[in-house]
């Protein structure tokens, strides 16, 4: 069983990809850990030593802020913009795009779901 | 993309004087800006500036975290009502 920082590591994948399943993590770091570690990136997980798992979580634990600690860090940003009372803080408030994306049309993501409004089209 | 470090942040120049006036004196004063594109230093916290927004001046009171934001994002110069006419209020005024 891989399990680093909390997640576990699907099998049957090349550790490459596999270590992208940790929040905070993504293919540039995954490559970077891995060389660090000394780790063949096309080794399939449960082709990994325990060696290498062990080098592979040391490395993140020492060197990356990943998982729960990070998603904390992001939620602490993104409140203190909010307690500041600056525009971006508005934005986040009100859930409309922050890095002054068009609102007229699009921007589905952060706008969540139509809300049609009932009799805006002419019968 | 952003600013060149080299340059260091912008500060109206005005402003930070009147500001450093007032440190010296150790005083509290509430100053009229337009400076909107003025970076908010270190030396500003704790002071309250009025921050143009087109229309009237904003009191904005000045705290820790809002060193190396603008003056300007803390004087929003617009204000959303809401759209629709029957929907009850759920328009919320920013601020």
């Amino acid at each position: 069983m891989a399990r680093i920082a909390g997640v576990d590591l699907p099998m049957e994948k090349r550790v490459e990809a596999a270590l992208t399943y940790i929040y905070g993590i993504g293919f540039t770091t995954s490559k970077k850990i891995l060389k660090e570690a000394g780790v063949d990136p096309d080794t399939r997980v449960n082709k990994l030593t325990d060696s290498d798992v062990a080098k592979i979580r040391s490395i993140i634990d020492a060197n990356y802020k990943v998982e729960g600690a990070l998603r904390s860090e992001v939620t602490m940003n993104i409140k203190r913009l909010m307690d500041i009372g600056c525009y971006r803080g508005f934005r986040h408030r009100r859930g409309a795009t922050v890095r002054g994306q068009r609102t007229r049309t699009n921007a589905r993501t952060r706008k969540g779901k139509k809300k049609t409004i009932a009799g805006k089209r002419r019968a | 993309m952003g600013r060149s470090v080299k340059k260091g942040p912008f500060v109206d120049g005005k402003l930070l004087a009147k500001i450093e006036t007032l440190n010296k004196a150790n005083t509290k004063k509430v100053i009229k800006t337009w400076a909107r594109r003025s970076t908010v230093p270190p030396e500003f916290v704790g002071h309250t500036i009025a921050v143009h927004n087109g229309k009237k001046f904003i009191p904005v009171f000045i705290t820790e975290n809002m060193v190396g934001h603008k003056l300007g994002e803390f004087s929003p110069t617009r204000i959303f009502r809401g759209h629709g006419g029957r929907k009850v209020d759920r328009a919320v005024s920013v601020s």
